[in-house]
């Protein structure tokens, strides 16, 4: 688990160092953990910026204070994630209840909140034009991602694996798959894995992951190649497809800020060591209980923080 | 005119007509036949009688050519008005219903899990409307054509498109957003696949359509032309007898010649007559229409863009763009085709369907207006407002909004209505007009030419009488 969330930035992203006045802090500096992303071999540092403790003086959360409000891009589409309850109409979800944390936190109200939704392939693009203060959608921490966004720690511990009807002949993500259809979202780390590494699969990508299940229910696809969160969201919709074989990457959820909003990364970073610290106890467990608890496995404890700083 | 005597002269004749009467009475053989007819045309009296009866078949060949050509004429213009106007429009509204049912099934979902009644009633209807009329359009397609692949097509396809939405509303009471999901793979169903082949049947029994309006408006040549040589045949006998016998007039080929005129003036009269009233019905109510139903399903498709957007909760920037689009051919135009509202202005031809149309381009700017007041309301967070300004309900404050998008959409789409069924009723109108100007004609014809029949007999009887 120490490596488990150990994230590196690339080398263009390290500028981003200079240009924080916190980055001097000599407080709380602990020992620096680099690991290599398991998930694509990568060789960025992925790991994060130390909280700030209760240094809050960044443009960023000056502009968020003054707005009154915090604008969070998620997904409708989530089960258990983001989604919008059609009973209450309530957005609800693990995501969900993460960005409350940090609305919470930092504007004391959880409900100053804009939801702007923010399909997968756009999550970058309406950072990086600051649509958004922060994107929290089950949103993997990747190298190429980090050249165009900061990442939170991570918050999450996830990895792609195969969802295939119960009465399927498929159970590992091996050479069976060859000449199978297998359903991915567009721009996701599913697709990068499938064309790296398809196994003669034939790849079948939509915009949304949710749209996999359709076309799975409908028999014009194979298996659906997914984050196993959203492949449990996925499962607990239909009882009649279930998560098989081991994940084939491993991945970390992080929440995605613009790359000049340092101060808002770190106050991030600082809710999230709050919403872990405990243990079993954390508020991270709590959400994991009411979310994602039926249908995923109960990890020991929340992921780790590491920071590169 | 077959029977013109090669001169032998008056002075042989007196003989040969006792001959010709015995001869009549034996079992003729072709040989005899002809042998008969030989010295038929030797005497002027045998001659009189072959040009009695090459005349009158003239006559009676051309009014039975009028009463024929007519009566196929009437049929096609009733064809038009019963058969292939209707398959027409029905193709159009098999279009146009599918379109709303794809609208409404969006709208019912962004209501929440459980849909309105209302909404629910009308995507039944909708469903049941296009199926009826493809039930119809089937049993009136020939196996093998164009037209009934695209009908087997939809007949497959509609099913399935069915069956999805149900499968959405089903898991949408249950709270999953696997319903969302469902309801764009059925919309997209619908549009990939079902509204195309909807739009191809269209475009057949337009084409079928034309067609007929083509051969209703055919002009009658065979009739007028045997007319014109029947007329011709009178009056060659006629300059005949006259130089024969230096009478200027034979009363009974007058009569005949006068009633050949009467039938040809009167068919074609009557003819330009009902051709002018087609065109009327054909270029411009059937073009006003096929440019109002146009418009309808711009509509129709633009309100399912607006419903997607916000089902798709995020996911809808295509819907987006498909709903300007649609706007765009609505009032703008695009590059290669004017706007349809202005377009239909200009092919209205009375100040209630000018009005209709004008009402429905007041309602398009007021509905644009709600939804870019809409959009800004999603993108800004505020979903739940966002749908109440386009399917109305509460908003956050718990206002009631009653100005909706949906109220807008409906004025264009009534309007739309009105103006489409004020054009069908003048479509009616002129093709009935057209078959009244052929009223009489096919019995009115078929009796001309028999009264001008017995005048020729009686005239050349006449004349042959002088013989004797």
């Amino acid at each position: 688990m120490v490596c488990a969330c150990a994230l590196a930035l690339t080398a263009t992203a390290m500028p981003l160092l200079g240009d924080e006045p916190g980055s001097a802090d000599p407080t709380a500096r602990g020992p620096r953990v680099v690991h290599a992303n398991r998930a694509a071999d990568e060789d960025c540092d992925t790991a994060s910026l130390r909280p700030t403790g209760f240094e809050e003086s960044g443009a960023a959360l000056e502009r968020i204070r003054k707005r009154r409000k915090l604008v969070v891009g998620v997904d409708q589409n989530s089960y258990l994630w983001g989604y919008r309850d059609p009973a209450s109409g309530e957005l609800v979800g693990f995501d969900i209840a993460l960005a409350k944390a940090i609305a919470r936190d930092i504007l004391d109200d959880e409900d100053a909140i804009i939801f702007k939704m923010v399909p997968t392939d756009q999550r970058e693009s309406q950072i990086e034009a600051r649509n958004v203060d922060m994107v929290v959608r089950t949103m993997s921490i990747t190298c190429d991602r980090m050249d165009r966004v900061a990442f939170s720690t991570a918050y999450f511990e996830a990895g792609q694996q195969l969802l295939v009807p119960k009465s399927s002949g498929i159970r590992e993500y091996d050479a069976g798959l060859a000449g199978k259809r297998v359903c991915t979202a567009r721009k996701s780390t599913g697709e990068d894995k499938l064309r790296l590494d398809g196994h003669g699969a034939r790849l079948v990508l939509v915009d949304n992951q949710l749209d996999c299940l359709v076309r799975l229910q409908l028999g014009e696809v194979d298996a659906v190649l997914t984050d196993n969160a959203l492949g449990a969201g996925q499962a607990a919709q239909d009882p009649q497809v279930h998560l098989v074989g081991d994940r084939v990457t491993d991945e970390y959820y992080g929440i995605a800020m613009h790359r000049g909003d340092t101060d808002l990364v770190r106050r991030v970073n600082k809710v999230l060591e709050d919403y872990r610290a405990g243990g079993v106890d954390s508020e991270w467990m709590r959400s994991f209980d009411t979310w994602l608890g039926d249908h995923l496995e109960r990890p020991p404890l929340p992921p780790e923080a590491n920071y590169r700083d | 005119m077959a029977a013109t005597p090669t001169g032998t002269g008056r002075t042989a004749t007196g003989g040969s007509t006792g001959a010709g009467g015995r001869a009549a009475t034996r079992v003729p053989t072709g040989r005899q036949w002809w042998l008969e007819f030989r010295a038929a045309t030797r005497t002027e009296p045998g001659r009189l009688r072959l040009i009695s009866a090459a005349l009158v078949l003239l006559v009676l060949v051309s009014g039975a050519s009028v009463t024929w050509q007519v009566s196929q004429r009437r049929d096609t213009v009733t064809n038009v008005t019963d058969h292939s106007q209707p398959l027409s429009t029905d193709a159009a509204e098999i279009y146009r219903y599918l379109a709303d049912a794809d609208a409404t099934a969006a709208s019912g979902f962004l209501a929440g899990g459980e849909e309105p009644r209302t909404t629910r009633n009308r995507y039944d209807l909708s469903i049941r409307e296009a199926s009826n009329r493809l039930v119809k359009a089937a049993s009136n397609s020939t196996p093998g054509s164009a037209g009934e692949r695209e009908i087997t097509l939809l007949s497959r396809e509609l099913p399935f498109y069915t069956g999805l939405v149900e499968t959405a509303r089903a898991n949408n009471r249950q709270g999953l957003p696997l319903g969302g999901a469902y309801l764009r793979h059925a919309s997209k169903r619908m549009r990939d696949k079902l509204l195309p082949a909807a739009e191809r049947l269209h475009d057949v029994e337009t084409a079928r359509l034309q067609r007929d309006y083509d051969d209703a408006e055919a002009f009658p040549w065979l009739a007028l032309g045997c007319g014109v040589v029947a007329l011709g045949g009178l009056l060659w006998v006629q300059r005949r007898l006259y130089r024969r016998t230096n009478r200027v007039f034979n009363v009974g080929l007058v009569a005949a010649s006068g009633g050949v005129v009467v039938l040809l003036l009167w068919t074609s009269v009557g003819h330009l007559v009902a051709r002018q009233h087609l065109r009327e019905s054909n270029a411009n109510a059937a073009r006003s229409l096929g440019v109002l139903s146009e418009a309808q399903i711009a509509a129709l498709k633009a309100r399912g863009d607006e419903n997607l957007t916000l089902v798709a909760r995020g996911s809808g920037e295509a819907h987006e763009r498909s709903y300007q689009d649609e706007m765009a051919s609505l009032s703008t135009g695009t590059r290669d085709a004017a706007p349809l509202l202005d377009e239909a202005l200009r092919l209205a031809d009375d100040d209630r369907g000018r009005t209709a149309v004008e009402q429905a381009r007041t309602g398009l700017a007021q509905w644009k207006e709600r939804h870019t007041a809409a959009r800004a309301k999603d993108d800004g967070g505020d979903y739940d407002d966002a749908v109440a300004l386009v399917i109305g309900g509460e908003d956050q404050r718990g206002r009631q909004v009653t100005e909706t998008t949906g109220k807008s959409f409906d004025m264009v789409s009534d309007r739309l209505k009105e103006a489409v069924a004020l054009e069908k009723k003048q479509l009616r109108r002129a093709a009935r007009d057209a078959d009244d100007a052929y009223t009489g004609l096919p019995v009115g014809g078929a009796a001309v030419a028999l009264l001008a029949a017995g005048a020729v007999v009686r005239g050349v009887g006449q004349r042959r009488a002088e013989y004797r």
